[in-house]
């Protein structure tokens, strides 16, 4: 009797703590969701602008009495137009050739980097893993005067080649100090085991190395496509003549003839220019997070 | 299979620190030697120096006879087995047995013979096709030990591959380590921190304490005939106890050791010619847990009585240990549990003397 009375009296007091924290559990999911939606709203108005104006006609923009987030007559004119300029195909094709030559030069030249970094152990070692990081702390926009005197040294200004040669200045610390860190999260036992079962250097580099650390290499892949992709500093200083830009100052300046900017062409140049990172990280992203989540190698 | 010397073998780091002090070991063909020792006794150091994973300071490895120390580890012909399995976490089971064979470029159908062998010694047939992490602990264990085998190398090399399973499945994977061994004889060098590893398993125990060998011999002798009194105090559990002593002589040629004022125990009389020139000396007086027990338990030569007020008692199951204060000195001993051993009460114990020890505190050796 006692006990049941005991049980009646608590369960009410226990009833009302498990609602508060399922109250509690609830407002912080709304909070979450909340801020959440405010940061999409804030990240997402730009492109959903662009998108908004590049289906306008000329007419629609000039006209201001309208409200600017609404399309009333879409078109895909711009579109059309832009498609079909070659010299905006040039500036793709100029953006393909630079990011896909930029990449695997520097994914060749940092996983190489960052496997003798962390794993051969050679006078000054640390000191160079350390120093490849500093050399990515200095900004292109200091970098770009003296490299202009380099590129126009060797001949290579208003070429994509001057690009090529510039871009793994950005890219190769970076993605080397990534892969480091992923390299040194690899267990040394592995490579060890490996060692024993007769793999070589090269061997354990190309069979335990990069299959293990593939989530690090596509992480540094998207960054160097990004940067490569998307860098304007250096295309801005280097390259004047039309027929070598790449995207990203091609649109800009061949888009805006003196004060007369053709802003139906930008928006479809800009989002069209968008599109292949939006496609690289969809695609490489679930390899990514796949993994992330893989099994460790202890149990 | 080869036997694997070890002459005056040094490992020296930067800055001068010695992990290994010169070591000469013998291990026979088809031997299993355990090296055991306290964590930074060198053994560890010492496996790795002859997979080859740590360059050899001074000295000279010798595997079936070759000298190694110039040789890559894959140049070797061993197998090593990881304390963390070191599986390859992208590759399937068979892949990872396979890995070594197919390195050195074995024909396809050899390799599926070697594998499918040594899946069936390990009982692994099944898991083939999964990946590690898809595997338990005692499963990637076995993983493990399947790519040392399948290799069928000179030397097995084992470096504490038990530490990370849990206690049940421990005492599961030393048994399947004892039986692989004996069905393949590899010679099979292993190191571990836990005594009783390395008593069930090895053919010889070799005990190491910073950076030396303190005893090499198999698990009973070190047991009962503890050179050091590292050793003595190292192996067995619980540990020998070690009761400060003065070793004196008694009325008609026979020696006592004196534990105190009141007590003094008997020396056996066939040791009263190796113990008789260290008379009149404080020395350690060394017994194990289990030759303090009751008097009716063990057959009647050589047994000093000793009346002990007993601190505590531990019940095992199939033995109680009881302990007590022998002058200020905690000490341990090992009654039958229907022995009626109470807390608090007396109880008559006696000390079978055929089984003491007397151990040199300045030298560290056992007399």
């Amino acid at each position: 009797m006692a006990e049941a009375a005991a049980a009646n009296r608590d369960f009410p007091r226990l009833y009302g703590r498990v609602g508060s924290l399922h109250r509690e559990r609830l407002l912080a999911l709304r909070l979450s969701y909340a801020s959440l939606i405010f940061a999409a709203i804030i990240f997402l108005a730009p492109p959903f602008y662009m998108l908004v104006t590049s289906i306008k006609t000329n007419a629609e923009m000039a006209d201001q009495t309208l409200n600017p987030w609404i399309v009333r007559s879409p078109t895909l004119e711009h579109y059309a137009a832009i498609l079909g300029n070659p010299v905006f195909l040039t500036f793709f094709k100029n953006s393909i050739i630079v990011t896909v030559v930029v990449v695997t030069v520097t994914m060749v030249i940092s996983v190489l980097a960052a496997f003798a970094l962390s794993r051969m152990r050679f006078w000054g070692s640390q000191t160079l893993a350390t120093g490849v990081f500093l050399t990515y702390l200095v900004p292109d926009t200091l970098l770009f005067i003296p490299l202009y005197q380099i590129v126009g040294g060797l001949g290579l200004l208003n070429s994509i080649w001057g690009l090529v040669l510039v871009y793994p200045t950005l890219t190769v610390p970076f993605c080397t100090w990534i892969m480091i860190g992923y390299f040194a999260s690899i267990p040394r036992e592995l490579d060890e085991a490996a060692l024993i079962d007769g793999a070589t250097w090269p061997q354990m580099l190309m069979k335990i190395f990069i299959p293990v650390a593939l989530p690090g290499i596509i992480a540094a892949t998207i960054f160097a496509f990004t940067v490569s992709w998307a860098a304007f500093v250096y295309p801005t200083a280097f390259i004047t003549r039309p027929d070598q830009m790449p995207l990203t100052i091609g649109i800009v300046s061949q888009l805006v003839r003196g004060d007369t900017f053709a802003w139906g062409q930008i928006m479809a140049g800009a989002l069209i220019a968008a599109l292949p990172p939006v496609v690289v990280y969809v695609f490489l992203m679930d390899y990514y997070i796949a993994g992330l989540t893989a099994g460790a190698t202890k149990g | 299979m080869a036997q694997v010397s070890l002459r005056g073998v040094v490992k020296e780091y930067e800055g001068g620190v010695q992990a290994v002090k010169g070591i000469d070991l013998e291990i026979a063909d088809h031997e299993f030697v355990v090296l055991v020792g306290p964590s930074g006794c060198g053994k560890s150091t010492t496996l790795r120096m002859i997979a080859g994973l740590e360059e050899i300071t001074r000295g000279e490895i010798a595997i079936g006879g070759e000298v190694v120390n110039d040789i890559p580890p894959r140049d070797r012909d061993i197998a090593m087995v990881f304390q963390n399995y070191a599986l390859y976490p992208h590759m399937s089971v068979f892949d990872n047995i396979s890995f070594g064979l197919k390195l050195r470029g074995f024909p396809r159908d050899e390799i599926r013979r070697r594998v499918d062998k040594a899946a069936r010694i390990l009982g692994i047939g099944e898991l083939l096709d999964r990946k590690p992490k898809a595997l338990s602990g005692g499963q990637r264990q076995r993983v493990a030990m399947g790519r040392a085998i399948v290799r069928d190398p000179k030397v097995f090399l084992f470096d504490e591959p038990l530490s990370n399973l849990d206690a049940k499945l421990r005492v599961q994977m030393r048994t399947e380590i004892k039986q692989v061994h004996q069905t393949v004889k590899t010679t099979t060098i292993y190191v571990t921190h836990d005594q009783v590893e390395a008593m069930t398993l090895a053919d010889r125990v070799v005990v190491m304490n910073h950076g030396v060998i303190e005893q090499v011999g198999p698990p009973n002798e070190l047991y009962r005939n503890p050179a050091t009194i590292f050793v003595a105090g190292f192996i067995g559990s619980p540990a020998m106890n070690m009761i400060p002593a003065r070793l004196e002589r008694a009325g008609g040629g026979g020696l006592l050791v004196r534990l105190d004022d009141e007590l003094a125990l008997p020396v056996p009389p066939e040791r009263t010619e190796r113990y008789a020139p260290h008379a009149n000396r404080n020395l350690l007086f060394g017994i194990r847990p289990e030759h303090l027990t009751e008097a009716t338990r063990i057959d009647k030569r050589n047994l000093a009585p000793i009346t002990v007020t007993l601190d505590v008692i531990e019940p095992m199951g199939m033995e109680t240990l009881v302990h007590f204060h022998i002058n200020g000195t905690s000490v341990c001993g090992r009654v039958d549990p229907a022995a009626g051993a109470e807390a608090g009460a007396p109880m008559a114990l006696a000390a079978h003397m055929d089984h003491m020890h007397l151990i040199d505190k300045d030298s560290g050796k056992v007399l």
